[in-house]
């Protein structure tokens, strides 16, 4: 056909456009479009040119990972699609969102990082500056530590939840930048100093102190996320980055580090982001993720089609190092079998879990544990009742479950072994 | 030289004393020095904390180790020297012992003026009906994060200035003076019976405040390991 009279549509405004089932707008899923597409013979593409080279790629039109947004506003979050994903780095379209007032809009060339406190010599850099420093590049996860918080309550546990509006606060990206410890020395510690206050340019000046130990251990100073510059709502053009650390420590848009001798307690590290425990008091600087792992399939809303051969798989990772082991359970926690890890194992970072599993279509609930290099076991909720009391609402990493019933569906399960 | 993951935690836990530093990471790398009779090399400390930046997992490949090459200088020289005023310009936070206070004070009655014009929409008429952060009650919290608030849960009043100062009111922050931030604060902790309806707020007053909090707080106690679960 001339080429100027070929369709000039995507494959499923076609479907849409030749298929009177779907006159109406009804595709809605990917399995419709295949069905569909196997009925009405789709062009043939070994027989019709394809589409040309571009400045920009895109994903393909029936793929639509998105993030989930509950609710729209200055102070939200939005949740990582983690049943989408394959491996363990996330696109950083879908990376997860928390931010406290917004995203600020910052320009690159004038964006300033400005260094004091405890410090021999209190300094201005550009971005331009940070550039020229010895660069780094570690693959990290990043997690919210609100993440999970909807499975905590025996009184309120969800059935009909997915992994994404569950687990979704959590992220692995590739990220670049300067070490820490690089600026650090540039600007000369003084004796004494033992914590960092760091500041971001949002309007909500996000402020969070971190132990000097730590950003001297392993922090980056990130401008580099997946190969690109980091998006505006990773904090764009520069971040701080805590390996292992709750995802809050990780001060976007970073403006600021003061080198002091004690934190400042910020309303992020006093009214937020601490626990209060069942005898009382509130645990504080309680910055380090432990262990845990989420199987995100098989999981809700997925529907198992028929018994036989599937593949358990998920996704473990520690703050603590990395992950040793991880357990599956397909017998609601009887019996545990150890998961297949896929290497490589990093440091801080996610790994993925695969177990294969011969379902015998009866009722069976499904789960995983991870353990990490200090022999840290992820524990069972009831593990975390009993010591921390039930009004937590921060690290909350405990086992998950999912509950296969025999009809293939799948929900979330925990509620059926406490 | 990488350090046991379980030095993350032993860092929080060792800095109960928030005043009484110990800085593992670089304590480490000083012990190590003297034992290799490198002092020169490790005078400072921190230089050998910088080597330490590296990970297993990233250092197979020889020439390829994050930390500093051997032969990288001192100092590169990269950025400007920050003059006083500079650091001044953006040094606004405030600590619990006054540190970063301004001059200037408010009293209860001011705040409550400041509160009716740039608090009441999001707090309500009197801290309690939201429909953001409940900032007045008396009693226990519960397992309900909008249930901790200044009364019962926050642990210095230094951090209302910190936080007020830099992020209130949402939609325009910055916008009040030094005045009206310690004139608010006054009203907040009167309407949660801290102070007296006569009190004033300033870089002297507002330190002393002792929140009902303050003794609850203690530092994260997880080490990770194969101890009990914490």
């Amino acid at each position: 056909m001339p080429r100027d009279e070929r369709p000039k549509l995507s494959r499923r405004a076609w479907i849409t456009t030749t298929s009177g089932v779907i006159a109406a707008g009804l595709v809605k899923t990917q399995a419709d479009a295949i069905h569909l597409g196997a009925q009405e013979a789709p062009i043939d593409p070994t027989k019709v040119p394809g589409r040309l080279v571009s400045e920009l790629g895109s994903r393909a039109p029936a793929e639509e990972p998105k993030r989930l947004v509950r609710a729209e506003a200055l102070s939200s979050s939005s949740r990582t699609p983690l049943a989408d994903l394959m491996g363990t780095i996330t696109p950083a379209d879908l990376h997860f969102e928390r931010h406290h007032a917004g995203i600020p809009d910052i320009q690159y060339e004038d964006h300033e990082l400005l260094v004091h406190g405890m410090v021999e010599r209190p300094t201005v850099f550009r971005m331009s500056d940070l550039m020229r420093y010895p660069q780094v590049s570690r693959i990290r996860f990043l997690e919210c530590s609100g993440n999970g918080g909807g499975v905590y309550n025996r009184d309120r546990m969800p059935t009909e939840v997915t992994v994404q509006a569950l687990d979704g606060l959590l992220s692995t990206s590739e990220w670049t930048g300067v070490a820490v410890s690089t600026i650090l020395r540039e600007v000369g510690v003084r004796p004494g100093a033992s914590w960092i206050l760091a500041e971001g340019r949002d309007s909500a000046v996000m402020s969070r102190s971190v132990p000097l130990d730590k950003v001297m251990e392993d922090s980056i100073l990130a401008y580099g996320q997946n190969g690109e510059r980091i998006r505006p709502e990773q904090g764009y053009p520069l971040r701080l980055f805590n390996p292992g650390y709750e995802g809050n420590t990780s001060v976007k848009w970073l403006r600021r580090i003061e080198v002091t001798d004690r934190p400042t307690h910020t309303r992020d590290e006093t009214s937020k982001y601490t626990d209060p425990l069942g005898d009382g008091t509130v645990r504080q600087f309680s910055l380090v993720m432990d262990a845990k792992s989420v199987i995100t399939f098989p999981s809700y809303p997925y529907v198992l089609p028929e018994a036989g051969w599937w593949e358990v798989r998920g996704l473990a990772w520690s703050g603590r190092g990395r992950i040793t082991r991880v357990e599956v359970s397909t017998d609601g926690g009887r019996s545990w079998v150890d998961a297949a890890l896929q290497g490589p194992i990093l440091d801080k970072s996610t790994v993925r879990f695969r177990h294969l599993f011969d379902w015998n279509g009866r009722d069976t609930l499904i789960l995983s544990r991870a353990t990490d290099e200090t022999g840290y076991v992820q524990p069972t909720v009831e593990q975390l009742w009993e010591a921390r009391g039930t009004r937590t609402s921060y690290h909350q990493n405990h086992q998950r479950a999912w509950k296969i019933a025999r009809t293939g569906e799948v929900t979330f399960g925990l509620g059926e072994l406490v | 030289m990488r350090l046991p993951a379980t030095d993350v935690g032993l860092v929080s836990a060792v800095s109960r004393e928030w005043g009484s530093p110990l800085r593992t990471a670089a304590r480490r790398a000083a012990g190590l020095c003297l034992v290799a009779g490198l002092l020169a090399a490790c005078s400072d400390g921190h230089r050998g904390a910088t080597g330490g930046a590296m990970a297993p997992d990233e250092v197979a490949v020889a020439g390829t180790a994050e930390g500093l090459p051997a032969h990288a200088p001192d100092r590169f020289g990269f950025g400007t020297e920050a003059s006083d005023a500079r650091v001044a310009l953006w040094d606004i936070d405030v600590r619990p012992d006054g540190q970063g206070l301004p001059p200037g004070r408010g009293s209860v009655a001011q705040g409550r003026d400041v509160f009716n014009i740039h608090c009441v929409a999001c707090h309500g008429p009197t801290g309690t009906e939201g429909p953001n952060d409940r900032l007045v009650d008396s009693e226990q919290w519960d397992a309900v994060p909008s249930t901790r608030t200044v009364g019962n849960y926050w642990p210095y009043a230094t951090t209302l200035y910190d936080y007020i100062r830099k992020a209130m009111p949402q939609l325009t922050p910055g916008i009040l003076s030094d005045d009206q931030v310690y004139a608010v604060i006054a009203y907040i902790l009167w309407m949660n019976e801290i102070v007296s309806e006569d009190a004033v707020m300033d870089a002297e007053t507002l330190p002393a405040v002792i929140m009902p909090a303050r003794d609850k707080f203690v530092v994260d106690d997880r080490i990770g390991g194969t101890g009990p679960i914490r």
